[in-house]
């Protein structure tokens, strides 16, 4: 067995062939099936073979997006269960950019914060509040609600209200580390949850805790964006920008400041890396993708109250990162995907087959021991397992690698000695 | 001509004096030392003149602009760079990229160019990438490159802090106790190093360190602190034989025995 798997890790074609294979038929049985969560899961679990295939980046990249954007949509829209399977995929890709993005603050900057869905709320109101006749009640002009095509401006808009709020939430909390950190974040995101709870006096901004309803759907080209297929890929397309985002800056001038404050605060401050501007970028476009999914999550629920924003949230998100890898892309989105399918797939359908089980008389279990209760539980257990057993994650953090032949001079070795001359004349 | 200029620096922790009344004025491109024994207040003058501390009085100068109140990054940008007594590298990051952390002030792109993968940012990057390389070969780390850099041996990490603060491009350089834990091979190695940068690169480098024989040998000018005081200063020989000095560094009999 081992031979083999060497030996097929060798081999490009036979992965490549394999690979196929096992897409064609997980597709297939998708397609073919009535109703198979199995399929759905496997033929999502293709992206994670993908990502340890012997492949030139740029083919992986292609060969995911054709899966995720063509294959998984086309083969799951025979069955009944399609517009479920897309809320599923749907969801996990607005977890994956909120985790991504809670990934710049805890993993590259390494500071904890617990109050992260805070975030998405703001972006979630800032679109249910111009988007219903809620808004009608405190603004002196317009004509409330907006149309259903002002959401992709909201996009933007939610963008940078929570990098606002990021950077409000980043100047009071800047002068503690830590665990005290952990713990401001932790208040200001319940106070932002209350504050939204309570601002339906004496001006209905909000309408408190009865929550926001019937909010206009996006449209595009005059098409109404009503169903979960169709959401999906505007997530599809907001994932996609953020992970460039991330890749981007991560190896960029402003991801090496992250992690040189994450690493030493001093040796950063010495270096001529401003600590304040550091933290602060990274709370706010930190907090921008989660303001852009909290745009998506309103405009897909038509529905928006305070209980979607509890710490249970920024926990649930924090375990995604935590479970998949503190700094690394690719572990993160692999721990938003298990954690939001475990929840909303594996735990649901272990539930139903369970009760299908005790109803037809074969067992008979308590509805307090169903899995989906046991939520919590299951997170509790993992994160322990994890911290024990793998604390770098599913996915651990890779350093990249630079080759040093296409760093090497290819002029005079002089050249830094006539830079620093250069700066002391200057 | 002075390139730092201190004068009549103090400050205080409470009721304790570290560092009173030190004035100082380093001569350009000139390799001074700061000695003295334990709790003197050497690093915490290294400190004031980073901007760590905020001195409680007295002045900084460094080619005629102040420097007192001005953070520590606002300093670094000025022109001071500094390696740290007790190494502080970005330890789980590559060599290479801890090097290039160095050069934050001099990519001048911002956010956007990077988002927008415009050609300025893409070149910087590869320079400084290309930069940040050459400082590896300068230091002797070029084939570490890839390595974390907590991981290196105890000398290659100090020499990484140095590359690293080469990497700010300074004009003025401040090692704590750089050879400090060092072998006699690998003190004589940074020894040669510390005199290459003085004259090739023209830094000038300002030193705290509690091996003898390594400042005598390659210092210009020496300062002498005690109980947070200057006692002395002078070329290395009239140091060596300056008897506050070896008071303050044997005791008040040990004149009497030499």
């Amino acid at each position: 067995m081992k031979a083999l798997i060497s030996s097929l890790s060798e081999n490009r074609l036979a992965q490549i062939l394999l690979f196929s294979v096992y897409v064609l038929i997980t597709s297939a049985s998708l397609f073919l099936a009535e109703k198979s969560v199995v399929a759905f899961l496997l033929l999502l679990l293709s992206i994670l073979i993908l990502y340890f295939l012997n492949l030139k980046t740029v083919w992986k990249w292609i060969i995911g997006f054709v899966i995720l954007g063509v294959l998984l949509p086309v083969s799951a829209s025979q069955g009944p269960s399609y517009q479920s399977y897309m809320e599923v995929a749907t969801l996990v890709g607005i977890y994956v950019a909120m985790a991504l993005g809670l990934n710049i603050v805890v993993g590259l900057a390494g500071l904890l914060d617990l109050g992260f869905v805070a975030f998405f709320a703001v972006g979630a109101y800032t679109y249910g509040i111009f988007a219903t006749p809620q808004a009608a009640n405190f603004m002196p002009f317009g004509s409330y609600p907006l149309s259903g095509g002002s959401f992709w401006i909201f996009l933007l808009i939610g963008c940078f209200a929570a990098a606002l709020f990021g950077i409000l939430l980043g100047i009071p909390v800047l002068r503690v580390k830590g665990d005290y950190l952990a713990i401001v974040t932790l208040g200001f995101g319940e106070i932002i949850r209350i504050v939204f709870n309570n601002m339906d006096k004496p001006v209905n901004i909000t309408n408190g805790s009865m929550g926001i309803a019937s909010i206009t759907p996006p449209s595009i080209f005059g098409i109404d964006l009503l169903y979960p297929n169709q959401f999906y890929y505007v997530v599809f397309g907001i994932v996609l920008f953020t992970i460039y985002v991330v890749r981007k800056l991560e190896y960029s001038k402003v991801g090496r400041a992250w992690k040189a404050v994450r690493e030493n605060e001093i040796a950063a401050q010495a270096m001529g890396i401003p600590l304040v501007k550091t933290k602060l970028t990274a709370f706010a476009i930190g907090a921008s993708f989660s303001g852009m999914m909290g745009v998506v999550f309103a405009a897909k629920q038509t529905f928006v109250d305070p209980t979607s924003f509890t710490l249970l949230e920024s926990t649930t998100i924090l375990v995604m990162v935590l479970l998949g890898g503190m700094g690394s892309v690719p572990g993160v989105i692999l721990g938003a995907a298990v954690v939001t399918i475990l929840n909303l797939q594996v735990l649901t359908e272990l539930t139903n087959w369970m009760n299908q089980l005790s109803l037809s008389g074969v067992i008979a279990i308590p509805e307090a021991l169903s899995p989906v209760k046991m939520q919590r539980f299951i997170f509790g257990a993992l994160l322990i397992a994890f911290a024990l057993y793998r604390s770098q994650g599913l996915l651990p953090a890779k350093n990249r690698k630079y080759n040093p032949e296409e760093l090497k001079n290819k002029t005079e070795k002089s050249s830094i000695l006539l830079l620093s001359k250069e700066k002391r004349q200057a | 001509m002075n390139v730092l200029e201190v004068t009549e620096l103090s400050k205080s922790f409470g009721g304790l004096a570290a560092n009173s009344n030190i004035t100082m004025g380093i001569k350009k491109n000139s390799i001074t030392a700061v000695i003295g024994p334990n709790g003197a207040g050497k690093t915490t003058f290294f400190n004031m003149i980073t901007g760590v501390y905020k001195p409680t009085s007295g002045d900084i100068r460094l080619n005629g602009k102040t420097l007192v109140g001005l953070r520590p990054d606002a300093v670094a940008k000025q022109g001071i760079a500094r390696t740290f007594q007790n190494i502080r590298l970005f330890k789980d990051i590559p060599v290479l990229e801890n090097v290039m952390a160095g050069m934050h002030t001099h990519i001048t792109s911002n956010w956007l160019g990077i988002l927008l993968n415009l050609p300025k940012a893409r070149h910087e990057e590869d320079e400084a990438k290309k930069e940040a390389y050459r400082l590896l070969e300068y230091v002797g780390l070029e084939h570490l490159l890839n390595e974390a850099a907590g991981s290196l041996s105890y000398g290659a990490q100090r020499r990484l802090e140095i590359a690293r603060a080469l990497a700010t491009k300074p004009s003025v350089l401040l090692l704590d106790e750089p050879a400090a834990g060092m072998n006699p091979k690998e003190t004589k190695e940074l020894t040669d190093l510390v005199q290459t940068i003085r004259t090739q690169l023209n830094i000038t480098i300002i030193l705290i360190e509690h091996d003898m024989k390594l400042v005598m040998g390659i210092s210009d000018y020496i300062f002498v602190l005690d109980h947070g005081e200057k006692i002395a200063e002078g070329k290395p020989h009239e140091i060596r034989n300056n008897p506050r000095v070896i008071e303050a560094y044997l005791g008040k009999g040990a004149l009497s025995l030499a």
